[in-house]
Parts: structure tokens; C-alpha cells; sequence
């Protein structure tokens, strides 16, 4: 991969310390450093925190950049990282180039009282279904999204099943007897 | 029409299509749907106007459950993803967690794991070939298909125990070495099993009423498939040539010999085409890593990681009391992300995992393949008949415990 | 059938013992299952029904899409809290007699899998007859299965299994209850969500076994 990093190990790097985690990090940031919030380069990967409301102008850039035509979004996948945490959830952008089979994440971070962020369906249609259940499992709500319902819980299901306030039990049995 | 038909005065032809739209819900319990999968249909006649998958009718809630188990636990509930291609999603998690603590696997075990993937690959591809030909109506087919399927069957239980949920990997290596006399069947599987993809051939390609009923059906370009994010057969029989082995390769994977079949069309003919030269390409990879199967270590060399095995946990106190905390309290793994993607039968099976530093993980997300090609369902199967979304639906390949986990 | 109904009402007093013997030899030897494979389950009574292990042998000839001509439901796999309504319906649109085979550990109990999406054991839901263990179970394990209900049939009586009466079966399941998602017909505001599913079948409160 080319945009891999020399250092494997298990700390992230902040980019104040680091000179250029890689050639795609380093070229990003001479053309658009305000999209680059954190860079953190680790177990041979790259993350870079966006700040949230650059998100869709991030990915239809990097999606038609020729320096990294990242024309295949992999997977969003939201996360919590805990209720005492702040900012609360993360939304995570995989995205893929299949020309240049090179990988990068973005990462956005909300917190708990403002859960929204702008859908990317518009960069990449394949994030229609991704958004749908990062909202059926987390709460987070794409705007712009066309069709924003509850994809894999059932339609009348209350509650966001993946935080971690959720019991795994739920909070009653199904039963008919 | 030129001449008219002798029809009695009381009746009049209707020449006029009909203004009104019928919605029909098909599934989630339906013989061709593969799984519980409901689609809406709105109808056009036969024709189908749109469709949009309703899913979740299986939904396990398995993304949670990993949060509270320990990582090897985890092993166990990944074969019950996409159940058809169990030991993939077991590769794909234990490579994820050997990525967080920075494992190497010894050579043997790389060997064994690519020889068993590539199995379970043939495998899962028997079972779409003979549900796809029962969907459009051979039903010869399906029994060949589980006759062949049976042998791989066996020899996935010698080797781990189970049939359709081995848990055969294990996060640092495999569970346990080949049983005596493996290679020997495994060779006689596979020197059969060529003779066996020619007779799928025999009753299905030459097939007229096959060949009508798939080609042109379903078709979606490669810019449409790379945007809705295919992969897997479904985006190489649009003709795009990538497949995660050789983009980002795993388990030494760049060190073998084979081919990555492509087809133009972006038919359901295309992709049918492609999966039968991947279960010929799949039988070259096994053949190849049997033949280089070296004596050798199957753990990696983690003693706080991977369990000893049982002869050195009876004799050694320090393995057994290695043992002992593995399995009460599991192993602390390095706070982080990671995405490990690998090339399962339905397309990019991706794992996330995201550790806070403890012995659970904090969230695991299984990118399952199926999941996103289903989402292209509704522009593939715009357009077509009833019959034919039958013919698109098998042609996806979807396994509905990956879908909705 | 009519001939139970007849029996039952016309003659309760009457001992059935030879006609019960022929009724449940027929019945038990032709089990046609209907097809209700969910997860990976599905995919072991698949391999049941192959050519190693043929369970047409045993009767199960042919596994019909349509309830309607089923008589055993093998509830095969995982029973999400989404799907439990549909298993009901598809329950309670097979005609008497009819029996349920509850395949594998989740579909016993939950399985693996004790938490917040799946139905912790189909029993919750329709009367079982037959539990098999296992995750999956053997396919051998389905043929035992099938057999051990076909000894449990032998031993019913005729008279127990009426069919339930046309109204209630009609008010039980109100048409267009699925939920539709997008909009494409009408929004049914007036969903009975209060009311209890469907009611409990006539041979769920018999007594023999």
C-alpha cells in the first residue's frame, strides 16, 4: 500500500509531533489543511479526524483527487464510546481506492447532544444503507439523507440498540404465552 | 393487430394499460428469497417498477454481543454470520485482532488457513450454484451440488470438529494441527473435483432455458457497481478487476498462482460465469497450498495470547497458568482500530474492531458483503419481471445472517 | 378433515382404536414439511434433504412453499423478534393437523444468542413437538427427529385434532398487518395493537401428548 507508514506500533502519532505520517496525509494537508483535524497512523493504518460539517466536502474531494481517487466507500460504521465519554459517538468512514487499492479512515465525533452530521449518499451511493443502520443502531441522524428509517430493528422499536446505555437483554422478553 | 378475432358483441377489447399499480410483498418466507429477506414490489403487471428490500428479519443483535465477550469468545459468533462461509468470517476476525497485538503467524498455519478458506470458498459457491438452478427451476443441480459439497463437509469436521460452524482459527493461529490421513482425503477431493465443476457445466451452461433466463437479466455497469459499493463476483462480472487478495494481500496470499476471473456483461449470465471460474481457480489455490505444507508450528509464539497445548498444560505450571488466565480472564489487547478486510466468497468481508485497552473489545462491525450488494438490488431489478428478480436475487449470492447480523 | 370433526361430535363415546392406527399411519408417513428455514439450520435440512441423507425416505417428500399444504414446520434458525409475528401467521395459516419441529439451539432457547433481538426459544410463540439440540444439529440428528415425531403421531387419537372453527381463524390474523415501509399504499392508522396477536389454537390446550 502506498500510503502506508513507517511506524507499526501500537501509539498513535499526533500530527503536531509527527513531520508526515505519509505522502497522502502530508499532500492533503497542503491543500486542504482545515479538514484535518487529528491524523492518528497506527497498527499500519490512517485516520483522520474531519471536523464534522467538512465531512461531504472531504469525501467528494478525496473521492476525485488523482492522488487518491478513493472511489470505493467500504463501510460507515458508528461507534459509542461510552456514556461518560465526550464527545460521545464516531462515525467512521472506510474508504477504499480501486485503482490504487489504497485505504484511509475518517472519523467524525459527535457528542451526545448534537448527533447530527450531513449524509455523503450524495459522494457515494453505497452510504444510503450504511447511514440507515449507523441511525438504527446509534441514533445518529444524516441530514440529507433521502430515506432515513430503521433498517434492521423492527419499525416500532424504541430506543438505539448499540449504546452502551442499551441492556443487551433489552428491556422485555418476547413472548406470546 | 390486422384481422380481428370473432368476438362475441358483449365483450370489448381493452386497449389501455392499466393505470393502477399493485404492491405485492414477497417474503420474508418465500422458497426463493435465499432467507428471510422481504421485498416490496410494485407492480407494473409483470413488470417490475420498484423494489425496496425490507430486511432485519433475522437481526441477532451479534454486534453487541461481541462487546461482551471476551475475543476468543467472539471466534464462536462469528460463524454464525454468513453461515454459509463460516471459517472466512472466523479468518477475518482473528486477522483483525492479531493486527491490535501485533501477532506473527507462523507459516503453517498461514498454509492451513488458506487451504481451508479456499475449501470453505468452493463450498459456499456449491450451495449458491444449487439454490441459484433450483430458484430458475434445475433442481437436478441442487443434488449435485450437496453431493460434492458433503466432501468438503467432511473434511472441514475432521479438521475442527464441526460441520457448518468449525471455529476452526483461533486469534494467534488454529485451533489445532491437521488430523493424520487429512492430506491424503483432501488430495482425493480435489483431484476429483474438477471432473465435477465440468459436469455443472454439462447441465447448466449449454442450457437453453438457462441461458435465456440469465443472460441479459440484471445488468448493472461498473461505474454503477463501484458506486453502490459491489464486490466480490457481483463487481467482477461487471467487468471490474479487484479482488482483495491481490489489492491488499493477507495470509501470504501474493505467494500463490491463480487467476481473478472478470466477465463484461454485468449479468446474471456474467456473474454466474464468474463464480464457476473461481471454484476452479479456489481448487488451484488448495491444490498448491497442500503441496506446501511443511511441518511446523500452528500457534503463533504469544504464550499470554494463545492457549498451550494440552500436553504442556498438564506438565508445565507456567502453561497452566497461562491457560488459566486466557480462558477466566482473556488477554488485554492494545487500545486502537483496525480494519481488516479479506476476500470471502460474497465480496470484501470487513472487520472493524475498536479496543479501549481492556479484554472485551468496545465495538466490532462486520462489514458483510451481501449486505451492501443487496442494496443494488433495486437498480438491477428495475425493469425486469417477477421471474427474473428471482434469477437476480440468486445471482447476488446474499446470506441473510450476514445482512443482518 | 371433516372426519374428525364428525367423529368428535357425532360419536364422543365411541373408541376409535383402528381407524385412529390407519388415520396415523397415513399421516405420519407422508410429513410434508414447509419450508421455514431461517439461518444456518436451514442450510443442515437442506443437507437433510440431499442425497446422503434423504429424508424423503421417511415421508417428507417434498417441502411445500405454501402453509396451506404443509403439515410440520420445521423451524429452522434463529427466531429475531421481527420474524416472531410472521412465524405465528404462517403457524396459524397451516391447517390441522399440523406439528412443529423445533430445529437447533436457537430455535429451542435462544442459543447463543441471549439478548435483546432474538426470541428466547420458539416455544415462546407456537407449541412445539419436537426439540432437537445442537448448533446446527446433524442432519442425522433431523432424521431422528422426524422419526421420534412419527412416534408421537402413532400414538395420537383422531378426535383431537379438530381444525379451528372458519371465524376464529378469520378474526384472529387481520389482514394487512405487515408493515410497509415506504409509503407505496395507505398507512393503516388504526393498527390493533392492543388486541392480543391470535388466539391459541384447539389443540394447544389438549392434554394428551
Amino acid at each position: 500500500m502506498a500510503s502506508e507508514p513507517e511506524n507499526t506500533e501500537g501509539t498513535p502519532i499526533p500530527s503536531s509531533e509527527a513531520a508526515a505520517p505519509s505522502p497522502l496525509v502530508a499532500a492533503l494537508q497542503r491543500e486542504h489543511p482545515e479538514w484535518i483535524s487529528d491524523v492518528i497512523a497506527a497498527f499500519g493504518e490512517i485516520t483522520i479526524v474531519v471536523p464534522r460539517e467538512q465531512i461531504v466536502a472531504a469525501c467528494s474531494f478525496l473521492k476525485t483527487w488523482p492522488e487518491s481517487r478513493f472511489d470505493f466507500l467500504a463501510d460507515i460504521c458508528g461507534a459509542d464510546r461510552g456514556v461518560e465519554e465526550d464527545p460521545r459517538f464516531e462515525v467512521n468512514y472506510h474508504l477504499f481506492s480501486t485503482t490504487k487499492h489504497h485505504r484511509l479512515r475518517l472519523k467524525v465525533v459527535l457528542s451526545e447532544e448534537d448527533t447530527h452530521v450531513s449524509s455523503v449518499t450524495g459522494v457515494w451511493r453505497t452510504a444510503n444503507w450504511h447511514e440507515r443502520e449507523t441511525f438504527d443502531l446509534f441514533g445518529v441522524i444524516f441530514d440529507g439523507h433521502p430515506d432515513l428509517r430503521r433498517i434492521l430493528l423492527p419499525e416500532d422499536w424504541q430506543g438505539h440498540a448499540l449504546r452502551k446505555d442499551f441492556p443487551l437483554r433489552g428491556y422485555e422478553p418476547y413472548s406470546l404465552t | 393487430m390486422s384481422s380481428a378475432p370473432n368476438i362475441p358483441p358483449q365483450f370489448e377489447i381493452v386497449d389501455r394499460p392499466l393505470d393502477t399499480q399493485m404492491t405485492i410483498s414477497m417474503g420474508p418466507q418465500h422458497p426463493s428469497t435465499h432467507g428471510v429477506l422481504r421485498l416490496e414490489l410494485v407492480l407494473d403487471g409483470e413488470m417490475v417498477i420498484k423494489t425496496t428490500p425490507d430486511i432485519g428479519y433475522l437481526h441477532t443483535g451479534m454486534e453487541k454481543l461481541f462487546e461482551y465477550k471476551k475475543y476468543q469468545q467472539g471466534i464462536v459468533i462469528t460463524d454464525r454470520m454468513d453461515y454459509l462461509n463460516p471459517l472466512g468470517n472466523n479468518l477475518a476476525y482473528c486477522m483483525a485482532a492479531e493486527k491490535l497485538l501485533g501477532l506473527e503467524i507462523p507459516e503453517r498455519a498461514q498454509t492451513i488457513r488458506v487451504l481451508m478458506c479456499e475449501l470453505q470458498r468452493i463450498a459456499s459457491h456449491l450451495v449458491w450454484l444449487g439454490t441459484h438452478a433450483l430458484d430458475i427451476g434445475a433442481m437436478t443441480v441442487f443434488f449435485y451440488c450437496f453431493r460434492e459439497r458433503e466432501k468438503i463437509l467432511n473434511l472441514i469436521e475432521a479438521a475442527s470438529g464441526g460441520r457448518l460452524t468449525p471455529s476452526y482459527f483461533r486469534i494467534g493461529g488454529l485451533m489445532m494441527d491437521l488430523p493424520a490421513g487429512f492430506e491424503r482425503r483432501c488430495k482425493q477431493f480435489l483431484e476429483a473435483f474438477p471432473a465435477a465443476v465440468d459436469e455443472f457445466h454439462t447441465l447448466l451452461s449449454g442450457n437453453r432455458i438457462f441461458q435465456k433466463r440469465t443472460q441479459g437479466i440484471g445488468r448493472i455497469s461498473a461505474e454503477d457497481a463501484i458506486d453502490w459499493g459491489l464486490s466480490g463476483p457481483c463487481l467482477r462480472g461487471s467487468g471490474v478487476n479487484l479482488d482483495i487478495r491481490r489489492a491488499n494481500p493477507y495470509c501470504s496470499y501474493e505467494n500463490y498462482d491463480f487467476e481473478v476471473p472478470t466477465e463484461p456483461d454485468g449479468d446474471v449470465w456474467a456473474r454466474y460465469m464468474v463464480r464457476m471460474r473461481e471454484m476452479k481457480e479456489s481448487h488451484k489455490i488448495s491444490a498448491q497450498a497442500l503441496s506446501r505444507l511443511k511441518p511446523g508450528p500452528v500457534k503463533a509464539d504469544a504464550p499470554k495470547v494463545v492457549l498451550p497445548d494440552r500436553e504442556a498444560m498438564k506438565s508445565h505450571m507456567d502453561a497452566l497458568i497461562h491457560h488459566f488466565l486466557i480462558v477466566a480472564e482473556g488477554f488485554d489487547v492494545p487500545a486502537g482500530e483496525v480494519y481488516q478486510p479479506i476476500e470471502a466468497s460474497k465480496g470484501e468481508l470487513g472487520v472493524y474492531i475498536r479496543s479501549d485497552g481492556g479484554s472485551k473489545p468496545s465495538r466490532v462491525h462486520f462489514r458483510g458483503p451481501s449486505f451492501v450488494n443487496l442494496s443494488a438490488l433495486p437498480v438491477m431489478a428495475e425493469g425486469e419481471m417477477v421471474a427474473d428478480v428471482v434469477a437476480i436475487i440468486g445471482s447476488l449470492d446474499i446470506v441473510l445472517g450476514e445482512i443482518d447480523r | 378433515m371433516g372426519l374428525e370433526n364428525v367423529i368428535a361430535e357425532a360419536l364422543p363415546e365411541v373408541l376409535t382404536t383402528q381407524l385412529d392406527s390407519l388415520i396415523n399411519w397415513a399421516r405420519k408417513s407422508s410429513l410434508w414439511p414447509a419450508t421455514f428455514g431461517l439461518a444456518c439450520c436451514a442450510i443442515e435440512m437442506m443437507n437433510a434433504t440431499s442425497s446422503r441423507n434423504d429424508l424423503a425416505r421417511f415421508g417428507a417428500e417434498v417441502f411445500r412453499a405454501s402453509p396451506r399444504q404443509a403439515d410440520v414446520m420445521i423451524v429452522s434458525g434463529r427466531v429475531s423478534r421481527k420474524m416472531a409475528p410472521v412465524l405465528r401467521r404462517i403457524y396459524d395459516q397451516m391447517p390441522e393437523p399440523k406439528w412443529v419441529i423445533s430445529m437447533g439451539a436457537c430455535a429451542t432457547s435462544g442459543g447463543v444468542f441471549d439478548n435483546y433481538a432474538i426470541v428466547q426459544g420458539v416455544d415462546k410463540i407456537v407449541p412445539v413437538d419436537v426439540y432437537i439440540p445442537g448448533c446446527p444439529p446433524r442432519p442425522e440428528m433431523l432424521v431422528h427427529a422426524v422419526m421420534m415425531l412419527q412416534d408421537k403421531v402413532s400414538k395420537e387419537s383422531a378426535r383431537d385434532r379438530r381444525d379451528v372453527p372458519e371465524e376464529e381463524a378469520r378474526e384472529a390474523v387481520p389482514p394487512g398487518t405487515l408493515p410497509v415501509t415506504d409509503g407505496s399504499t395507505a398507512r393503516l392508522n388504526t393498527l390493533p395493537e392492543s388486541r392480543p396477536y391470535t388466539i391459541a389454537s384447539r389443540h394447544e390446550r389438549r392434554r394428551s401428548s
